[in-house]
């Protein structure tokens, strides 16, 4: 077998937003989240990913503004590196490399690694590319949660308190350093979840496990601090906030008013869990991350106002993976009692289709309703699914629900639920695939021995069509034939057809030993053939016309599965190698081994928008449809081709913009006017050459400068015009360079750094800033911007 | 935020009939009168002409009623025997009738004695019609005969003697003067025309034929005798249509809804029968008191008359649409319609500042509890007595949400004595229903865990066990006998059951369902 090296398997969305706490800017206009190996910023108003942060090459850990411009963030990834990015136009702007090969997991400035508190400083320097040599060590023995970091601006602004929690005890450090012990009496539970300090007072709050809330006070005398107790939640704090925001497992956010804790407000029901909670400086928004994935944007007033949602993972995916023929949107499992259309090419939750329809109550032990079953039928109308809710000594509780898409609300409408369909557990369920027969048939299957056919009644309601069963043995996998007119249903180590128009059993086919595992019909030309694999790791294929066995090969298949638009089949075997082939042809299409680690669990065959015109025999299997899925741990992974990436990545490469120079309207024109000048200069004045630079080094300046801090717009493009009306005559223009020169000149300090971002731009080795210089750069950049205005009016 | 979920009350598929077009049209009847007549009444016949009287054909007299009068406007008595069969002419001005005596009398209807007497006939005259011309009368005779006479010289034009038994109905064409059939108890219709001197047309329709009915468009003839009504089809040569058989009596009379859409047949099963004749499905379905032996429906269906036999003339008339609506109003004063509309049609201006106010989600008392976690008071309110008898599916479904919530253990313990036998009171009520069996099973369990410590501490609650154990003692011995029976059903189907040799062996039907029968055995699905 030959490993295909043009395809690769790749991770495909799905990464979680909710791992550390989202940040939200100064404006509150943008939120920013680590999520996976980027950085994600939405939008706070409209939910929509503005950039994606884009250069981590592992887990993001942590981000968090720049306290001294609040248009940078810093982020810090396992990969070692901590980044400084402009987050509102998306560009890196500098990358500080950990000497040590460290993967830092708490926030910026204080990285945390193998429970060691440390301090990190961050060398001032105008490279791109830092080593941060200073590395000290703070504390050992943290929390690696790093809720359990935080950072207060106590009433004296020099003085910097860092909280964290080590068993117990919780040690405050001032300059001077000293730790208290917790009053410890009680008992187990009330070790530190999470802790907060107030902006302005000095007070502290501390999130327990035992669901209490603890407000320390007065720290700034040593060994005189108070603490209050406020109790709500029932277990865990997970999250607490000062002015004062806590929330918990209970997916309810509690406002505690400051000073008068016994009042309160309550966001109930926000879906899930909260596991962080994160304040906009101005106080107007609140951003909750829940365990489902999920940020929540909360106006001050207790609202929601946005939802964002990504890819829910449970521990397990009991429906099978899913497509839905109209939205192209994977379904799956989202959050208890919810199937999730998950939108593969934007990396979104697009809704969550309510199919329990009950108050989702959180309490450990409680068994709830599971979505176990979904099916949809060919066009996208029908949606059936199957809920079930098993409580120890007691009787199994299932519902079969229809839904039907209704066009006006685009969404699904519950049309039929059948309480209690079969005696047992649902085994199966599949639509009928035709596309243009007048009624839609769904067929279940039981672990009660029978299967039943449900068809669209009068009403129009589903009702019973059909109770079949063969010899009381339990049907276990149902699959219908590509055209509808036959259905192939396997009971135990039997495959049963029948033929859906007259429920007559056409034939049966059985290659023992071993009970049937899966079930599939081939598509298109080779609908005649059907396919099976066997628990005694057999992969079966029959011949339909001739009803005899066309072939079965010794292999030990988890998962089978035909792609709708083509006649390829796909086989997982259980040490996660793929085979794909036809099952008219012997040789397989592209095999792959250990395509993961792990097994894989659930996968399936999404349609693409646009079909690939690889020729490449080997991946052609990819043009129509791609290849999406699950490992054992929950990754949603597909297959990507040598010529996908390439294309992937020229449009990701257009997008971003190019390192050296920010492309802004500013910079196109500019650009214009130094070509047309470097002309210029080129044809008549070839002795000013060795001054050109030294022209450019104040433009660059210019241009380098964050939008921010450059003087007005309406300045600047008043000196543009200028500048282009002189262009025209030369003897002036003259003039103009020669007073430059002197300028520039006079700022030489600025040309040096300007110098050092030229190198910097161009990638070669620039001389390292010695300290005085990056001191004096420092000083520049506090600089008032006049020289510019002086160097204009000349 | 996603607003609190309601408890889902469970609807259950509602059993009997179902609430239709035709039911809600036949049922706009109002309360019946009833008038006693002499004896039992054999025969209503309408005028065709407006105010719309009706003939009543009753032991030896004829009344006449107005539409709406409960006292007859005339009465014709001047028979000497049980009269038969009055019937008005087309023209609503003359009126002819049998008798037992033999003798047929025909009235003019303001008159009083009969204007014609026509004697021929040997035996009882049961019926007589006239034809569509007005100058002649068809007359039909235990003696066998069927005659045609004439009204301006009462002379008998020709006799037909083609039946073997006695004829008890007969009907002429609205449309063509010469034809008319008639049934008899010979089990045979004959078709004559009276051109011509025999029958042309005989079909079989095989009971003592009752009552005849010709479509308005009279291509289609519906005959009831025994507990069959037949559809024939004259256009075809008298080809048999369809034979219903709804009745589990003899069907004695027959009678078409004015547009024609509805055919209602009347049985000695005292039922009276509406079938669609279209798909000719009974759509719906009167009871009375007594055998039904005459129907008759005024024009536009604006009153059925059924007259039966122990002599008792019931009749019921439409609503009317005011009063309808008056019904309806008088069940529930509700608010004026502007009340609803006060502020709600106010359109703003453009430069208007809208402040729009949350739109409060309402919940039922029980679910404002549950959203509190106020499990015990919930289950109080969903124990209400109004909620317990009227509505078991709400404590149902409250009982099901508690249990899945995990509470309903905390919830149906620390009750009192009035507590206590008010739940055991509700479930010696429901347990045995199949709908609520499985909630109220595992909570039954979990009462008797919970309170066994306080048997025998309050005469109340004893009783209330006592009956709940007798309860549950009668419902297993219920259980065993059903299960005895179906297992002598399955015998009896398998050994009825043709063994099919080849793939089909394997289908194993539980319960004995048929090969052919299909349809749903499994649960009913509800309409959400």
């Amino acid at each position: 077998m030959v490993e295909h090296g043009d395809i690769r398997v790749v991770h495909r969305g799905g990464s979680k937003i909710n791992f550390r706490e989202p940040v939200l800017s100064h404006d509150s206009r943008l939120l920013l989240c680590a999520s996976g190996e980027c950085v994600k910023v939405f939008s706070s108003s409209t939910e929509e990913c503005v950039h994606d942060l884009q250069g981590h090459t592992d887990l993001v850990t942590g981000v968090l503004l720049n306290p001294s411009n609040h248009l940078q963030a810093y982020s810090c990834s396992a990969d070692g590196t901590v980044r400084l990015w402009d987050f509102t136009d998306g560009i890196l702007i500098k990358v500080q490399l950990h000497c040590h090969h460290r993967s830092p997991s708490g926030c910026v400035c204080f990285c945390a690694e193998l429970f060691q508190l440390a301090a990190l400083h961050l060398p001032q320097s105008g490279d791109q590319l830092v080593e941060a040599r200073e590395f000290s060590s703070v504390l050992g023995d943290v929390s690696s949660n790093p809720a359990a970091i935080a950072f207060g601006q106590g009433v004296c602004t020099h003085r910097n308190h860092c909280h964290q929690r080590s068993g117990k005890c919780i040690k405050i450090f001032v300059p001077l350093r000293f730790s208290l012990k917790e009053d410890n009496k009680k008992g187990a539970k009330n070790t530190f979840t999470c802790l907060s300090c107030h902006p302005k007072d000095d007070c502290i709050a501390t999130g327990h496990e035992d669901g209490k809330i603890r407000l320390w006070r007065n720290f700034n005398h040593k060994r005189e601090y108070t603490y209050s107790t406020l109790h709500w939640h029932h277990s865990a704090v997970s999250s607490v906030r000062t002015n004062l925001l806590s929330g918990g497992v209970e997916s309810v956010l509690v406002q505690w008013r400051y000073n008068q804790e016994t009042q309160k407000d309550f966001l109930p029901r926000l879906g899930a869990a909260i596991t962080h909670i994160a304040v906009s400086p101005d106080g107007e928004l609140f951003c909750t991350a829940h365990s489902d994935n999920k940020l929540t944007v909360i106006q001050s007033c207790v609202k929601v106002s946005a939802v964002i949602q990504g890819l829910v993972k449970g521990e397990s995916v009991r429906t099978d993976l899913m497509v839905d023929p109209r939205s192209k949107a994977l379904v799956l499992n989202g959050k208890p009692g919810h199937l999730q259309f998950y939108s593969l090419q934007r990396d979104k939750q697009l809704y969550n289709l309510d199919i329990v329809q009950q108050e989702y109550i959180h309490e450990s032990g409680l068994q709830q309703f599971e979505v176990v079953k979904a099916a949809f039928d060919t066009r996208g109308n029908w949606l059936a699914t199957v809920e079930e809710r098993k409580q120890k000594d007691s009787t199994l509780e299932l519902n079969l629900k229809l839904w039907a898409y209704d066009e006006q609300t685009q969404s699904f409408v519950l049309n039929t639920t059948v309480s209690g369909p079969h005696e047992a557990r649902i085994t199966a369920m599949c639509f009928c695939h035709t596309a243009d027969s007048q009624t839609t048939m769904l067929v279940s299957a039981s672990q009660d021995g029978h299967f039943k056919a449900w068809q669209l009644a009068e009403g129009p309601f589903w009702s019973c069509d059909f109770v079949g069963a063969y010899h009381s043995l339990v049907p276990e996998c149902c699959c219908f034939s590509a055209d509808g007119s036959l259905l192939a249903i396997s009971f135990q180590e039997v495959v049963t057809v029948w033929s859906p128009a007259s429920w007559e059993l056409l034939t049966t086919l059985s290659q023992p030993p071993g009970a049937i595992r899966d079930l599939c019909f081939g598509r298109q030309s080779c609908s005649k053939y059907l396919l099976g694999t066997t628990a005694k790791n057999l992969l079966c294929c029959w011949n339909l016309l001739t009803c005899t066995l066309e072939w079965s090969t010794s292999m030990d298949v988890s998962l089978l599965l035909s792609d709708p638009l083509s006649e390829n089949m796909a086989a997982f075997c259980s040490h996660a190698g793929l085979f794909v082939f036809k099952p008219s042809e012997p040789r397989p299409l592209f095999s792959h081994k250990a395509i993961c680690s792990g097994k894989v669990t659930r996968a399936v065959f999404a349609p693409r928008e646009e079909m690939l015109e690889s020729c490449e025999e080997s991946s052609q299997w990819l043009n129509r449809s791609q290849l999406y899925f699950l490992t054992q741990y929950m990754d949603l992974m597909t297959f990507i081709t040598k010529a996908e990436e390439d294309r992937l990545m020229a449009s990701s490469k257009r997008l971003v913009i190019d390192d050296s120079v920010a492309v802004t309207p500013f910079y196109l024109l500019l650009g214009k006017h130094r070509q047309q000048q470097q002309e210029k200069q080129d044809r008549s004045f070839s002795a000013e050459r060795n001054q050109l630079p030294q022209g450019s080094v104040a433009i660059k300046e210019l241009l380098h400068t964050p939008a921010h801090v450059l003087p007005s717009a309406s300045f600047l493009c008043s000196m543009f015009v200028r500048s282009l009306l002189i262009s025209e005559k030369k003897s002036e223009e003259e003039e103009m360079e020669s007073d430059k020169e002197e300028e520039s000149e006079c700022e030489m300090e600025a040309s040096t750094m300007g110098q050092g971002q030229t190198a910097e731009a161009q990638e070669t080795a620039a001389p390292a800033l010695t300290k005085a210089q990056a001191r004096e750069l420092r000083r520049v950049k506090k600089l008032d911007h006049s020289w510019l205005s002086s160097l204009l009016d000349s | 935020m996603a607003s609190f979920k309601p408890t889902k009350i469970q609807v259950y598929p509602k059993l009997g009939e179902k609430v239709t077009q035709d039911t809600l049209y036949w049922k706009n009847y109002k309360a019946p009168v009833q008038i006693k007549e002499f004896g039992a009444v054999t025969n209503i016949d309408f005028s065709p002409v407006a105010p719309h009287n009706y003939a009543v054909t009753a032991f030896t007299r004829i009344h006449i009623y107005g539409p709406f009068s409960q006292e007859p406007v005339k009465s014709f008595t001047r028979f000497k025997d049980t009269a038969y069969c009055g019937r008005f002419r087309s023209d609503g001005q003359l009126l002819v009738a049998g008798c037992e005596d033999s003798v047929v009398r025909l009235f003019d209807v303001s008159g009083k004695v009969a204007l014609r007497m026509f004697k021929g006939h040997t035996k009882a005259v049961r019926v007589t019609d006239f034809t569509s011309d007005r100058y002649h009368i068809l007359t039909g005779s235990d003696d066998y005969t069927c005659r045609l006479w004439d009204i301006p010289n009462s002379t008998e034009l020709t006799s037909y003697q083609e039946h073997t038994d006695y004829i008890r109905c007969g009907i002429t064409s609205k449309l063509n003067r010469d034809l008319f059939i008639t049934g008899s108890y010979d089990h045979t219709l004959k078709l004559f025309d009276a051109r011509v001197n025999k029958s042309v047309m005989t079909m079989d329709h095989g009971q003592p034929v009752e009552s005849l009915l010709l479509y308005p468009s009279e291509g289609l003839l519906v005959s009831a005798g025994g507990r069959y009504v037949k559809v024939w089809d004259l256009l075809k040569g008298g080809q048999p249509l369809v034979s219903l058989k709804n009745h589990h009596k003899t069907v004695t009379c027959l009678c078409l809804s004015s547009n024609g859409q509805r055919l209602l047949s009347a049985s000695l099963d005292r039922h009276v029968k509406v079938y669609n004749t279209t798909n000719y499905k009974v759509v719906h379905n009167f009871d009375y008191a007594a055998s039904i032996l005459s129907l008759g429906l005024a024009p536009d269906d604006e009153s059925i008359v059924v007259g039966m036999t122990n002599g008792i003339l019931s009749i019921k008339h439409r609503k009317s649409s005011e009063e309808t609506k008056e019904i309806s109003g008088q069940q529930k004063r509700r608010p004026a319609y502007r009340v609803f509309v006060k502020g709600k049609n106010y359109v703003p201006k453009q430069d208007d500042y809208l402040v729009s106010k949350p739109v409060k989600q309402h919940l039922a008392k029980y679910d404002k509890q549950l959203k509190r976690f106020n499990v015990s008071k919930a289950l109080d309110t969903a124990l209400e007595t109004w909620t317990r008898f009227r509505k078991p599916e709400i404590t149902v479904a409250v009982i099901k949400e508690l249990d899945r919530r995990g509470t309903l253990k905390n919830a149906l313990a620390g009750r009192d004595e009035r507590g206590l036998s008010q739940l055991l009171n509700f479930l010696v009520g429901n347990l045995v229903d199949p709908r609520f069996a499985p909630v109220l099973v595992p909570a039954t369990e979990m009462i008797l865990d919970i309170y066994q410590s306080v048997i025998g501490q309050s005469p109340v609650v004893d009783v209330q066990l006592q009956r709940l154990q007798d309860l549950l003692e009668r419902e297993i011995g219920y259980q065993q006998d059903l299960l005895e029976v179906l297992g002598m059903l399955d015998t009896m189907f398998t050994s009825s059951l043709p063994r099919k040799e080849v793939p089909c062996s394997g289908i194993s039907r539980p319960n004995g369902l048929a090969q052919g029968d299909a349809s749903a055995p499994g649960p009913q699905p509800q309409a959400t």
